[in-house]
């Protein structure tokens, strides 16, 4: 076997100078332990001379060491963790180098809370001029994985404490273009809109935002991402919903090409619940006959469509239905 | 086509071909091939116990978890540990226990909320007073104390930790079956879940968080139990949930666009009862300022969809091949497809050698296992309007044979059990 310049040997502590002055404290698991995991030798050593620093709380380079030492064998050990950042308090640890320590650890463990956490608590510490640093990283993660949970949160959290937001819609602009479908870029897309100080609330930006989804559902019409956004507009004022012609008019468009699509019906459903009122065009649009039917019997119809439409929600759309009046024509 | 529309595709075209298998097959057949494998998920689920190889060392801070994921799962497939495990399995969770209140990861680790919701689930799965008796209700309390964040509501998850949904609920959860829900831990409870919810209807981890399934179920349990969800929109909320579930699979993704994912049969699966239990509040809301709407089902009678056989369909999707049953009326109609859940769960979900998973071709786990026997659970009994009585056959898909043991739909503890521990709290307080 070839011997890399990267593979380095694994020296047990017991065998090194500096630890020599530690009694490892072995693991109490009681006398017959149930879920035993069968560590390895290394495992077992790393964690013994772990629990002898913690007992005697000592916050020092050589412990600051040891933590990464089990948090590469076990990245999930939260205490350790929580040691570790009492170490680097106590002993002033230089956080540029923390910050090379995480990374390195970033791609194989992307969906590792601790990690995150750590980061976050990190950056805090940093303050604002990691703030291009922080971004760059999480957009490295979701180049990866576009849907990363962690990656997202910890964006937001970024934008919020240390800056950012001018560029974000453009990124998340690059993002919807390779996949209008993503839900977190419209999830974030909200959270810009309503959070930024460059915007100005959903008030503000309700107008521009309507076309650039209204567009998206012409795009795709089938992407519950763009219906749901579309509604999440006026979610601080749902009357308003019924008073907007650009809505209305997505609506009805999509059902006169298609009959039975589930999100424009679903939209529809809401719309006459909120007090929408089809006029006789509307109806002749959307195949509903015109002629002396009450809202109530319109959404009756709505639902009925649904339940053969998209069968697997049908108790829903029945228990909808089960709900309006029964009209008095 | 993009990344999301090419992998909901692909996974369709997998979960179809099972379908396809499986509504092709004879009569004998199909019993079969729906059958849940208890004695094969039991060996699976016993063997963890006593034995894990070195590759669970990323597990070692989630040990009180495993033996949740394992105790039960065996307890909803009717089984309970051996006298001597049980001992072991208590003995093993005080140590667990930290000296300042809760239970970590593992001996020596510092308490965090959810391997304290794990010990104590496993401990009430256990049930018996050696087991019930371990558990220090004080200092747990004073624990749940320290994790409360009386600024924003919420609940770090340890010591210096993250604060997200499932603190939340796995402090309140706990502090509901200790009865120890004192008004400190309930403070802006309502507000900080409230926040959490999004655009969408769903609710996310953190305030401005996508919609996320598990935290949805967390956000809902936990308000359900502290009697502040009123602060939810709960008619979004149920509109999101039930537009989670694949036309296609059956089972639940754990977001818009996203795959769906057997232990979301739990998650997703199991906010229906909870709507349920709070049906009330969530028919006001929904009927309230509309015109058309009033608070009073009309109950119509099910329009026939028509018998739909196999031979008559050319893609085998759970929407055709396990239609929602009739009910009688709208009282006893759950808000989704519970046939077609159970359909996912048992023919798409189940490994041949034992265990549970997340989707065709992914490897088992010890949480998949439990996650998708929970869900498979909550959907045989959710249609069931007397908790006591066994469900019809008609509720169960499969050979009746595949009943589960009821879990509290908002503990996710073995429902006996919880009676009984609930009597033996109530005994001690």
């Amino acid at each position: 076997m070839s011997s890399d310049d990267d593979e380095e040997v694994w020296i047990p502590l017991r065998e090194r100078e500096e630890w020599k002055d530690v009694e490892p404290i072995p693991q109490d698991d009681g006398p017959n332990p149930v879920v035993p995991i069968a560590y390895t030798s290394q495992f077992r050593e790393v964690m013994d001379y772990f629990r002898a620093v913690v007992a005697r709380d000592e916050r020092s380079a050589r412990a600051l060491n040891l933590t990464g030492e089990v948090i590469a064998l076990n990245p999930g050990n939260y205490t350790v963790w929580h040691f570790r950042r009492l170490v680097l308090e106590a002993i002033e640890g230089d956080l540029d180098k923390e910050m090379d320590f995480i990374e390195n650890m970033a791609e194989d463990n992307a969906k590792n809370y601790q990690i995150w956490h750590h980061r976050r608590w990190l950056a805090e510490k940093r303050g604002p001029a990691c703030m291009n640093a922080e971004l760059e990283f999480t957009a490295n993660i979701l180049s990866e994985d576009g849907k990363n949970y962690h990656a997202w949160s910890h964006r937001q959290w970024v934008l919020e404490k240390l800056g950012g937001w001018e560029k974000e819609l453009e990124f998340l602009v690059q993002m919807l273009q390779e996949d209008v479908y993503n839900n977190s870029v419209w999830n974030q897309r909200f959270f810009v809109i309503t959070n930024s100080p460059a915007i100005g609330g959903l008030v503000a930006a309700k107008d521009s935002e309507l076309k650039f989804c209204c567009d998206a559902i012409r795009f795709a019409p089938d992407n519950e991402s763009a219906w749901r956004y579309l509604g999440g507009l006026f979610k601080d004022d749902k009357s308003a919903l019924v008073r907007s012609p650009e809505v209305i008019r997505v609506c009805i468009e999509e059902l006169a090409k298609d009959k039975i699509s589930v999100h424009a019906l679903n939209f529809l459903l809401e719309l006459l619940c909120r007090g929408y009122r089809p006029t006789a065009d509307d109806c002749r649009l959307l195949d509903f006959p015109s002629e002396g039917l009450s809202p109530e019997q319109l959404a009756r119809q709505v639902c009925e469509r649904l339940e053969v439409a998209d069968s697997m929600r049908r108790n829903y759309w029945a228990w909808r239905k089960s709900l309006l009046k029964k009209a008095n024509s | 086509m993009s990344a999301t529309t090419r992998e909901q595709k692909a996974l369709e075209a997998k979960v179809s071909d099972v379908f396809r298998s499986f509504a092709s097959a004879g009569y004998r057949n199909r019993a079969f091939l729906s059958e849940l494998w208890r004695e094969e998920h039991l060996d699976y689920l016993l063997k963890g116990m006593t034995r894990l190889p070195a590759s669970f060392t990323v597990l070692d801070s989630s040990r009180p978890w495993l033996c949740y994921w394992i105790v039960h799962s065996m307890a909803l497939l009717d089984r309970q540990l051996d006298p001597a495990l049980q001992t072991d399995t208590i003995e093993f969770l005080k140590h667990c226990k930290d000296p300042l209140g809760g239970y970590g990861g593992g001996p020596g680790q510092i308490a965090h909320l959810a391997t304290t919701y794990a010990a104590v689930g496993t401990l009430v799965s256990i049930g018996g007073a050696q087991a019930l008796s371990s558990i220090d209700r004080e200092k747990i309390l004073e624990f749940l104390l320290r994790m409360k964040d009386p600024s924003s509501g919420g609940f770090r998850l340890h010591d210096g930790g993250e604060m997200d949904v499932r603190g939340c609920y796995t402090a309140i959860s706990v502090a509901y079956l200790l009865n120890i829900l004192v008004p400190p831990l309930l403070e802006k409870l309502g507000e900080y879940v409230a926040s959490c919810q999004t655009y969408e209807g769903g609710i996310g981890g953190e305030p401005g968080a996508e919609a996320h399934g598990g935290y949805t179920y967390c956000g809902l349990a936990a308000l359900i139990m502290a009697d502040q969800v009123d602060s939810l929109d709960l008619p979004g909320l149920l509109n999101w949930a039930a537009f989670r579930q694949g036309k296609v699979e059956g089972g639940f993704q754990g977001r818009t666009n996203k795959l769906v994912d057997g232990c979301y049969s739990f998650w997703q699966g199991g906010v229906f009862p909870l709507l349920q239990q709070v049906v009330t509040k969530l028919i006001s809301q929904q009927t309230s300022g509309s015109s058309i709407m009033h608070e009073e089902i009309e109950d119509d009678s099910d329009t026939e969809i028509g018998g739909i056989m196999p031979a008559d369909i050319e893609t085998f999707t759970a929407e055709k091949l396990f239609p929602v049953r009739k009910a009688r009326n709208q009282q006893h109609r759950p808000f989704h497809n519970p046939t077609a859940l159970q359909g996912y769960i048992l023919l798409c979900c189940q490994v041949l050698n034992g265990g549970l998973i997340d989707k065709p071709g992914k490897s088992k786990d010890y949480y998949h296992t439990c996650y998708c026997l929970s869900g498979l659970s909550t959907a045989q009994h959710c249609l069931s309007t007397n908790p006591e009585d066994h469900p019809p056959s008609s509720h169960v898909f499969g050979p009746y044979s595949n009943l589960l043991d009821s879990t509290h739909p908002l503990l996710n503890f073995h429902m006996k059990r919880y009676m009984e521990a609930v009597d033996y709290f109530v005994s001690k307080a």
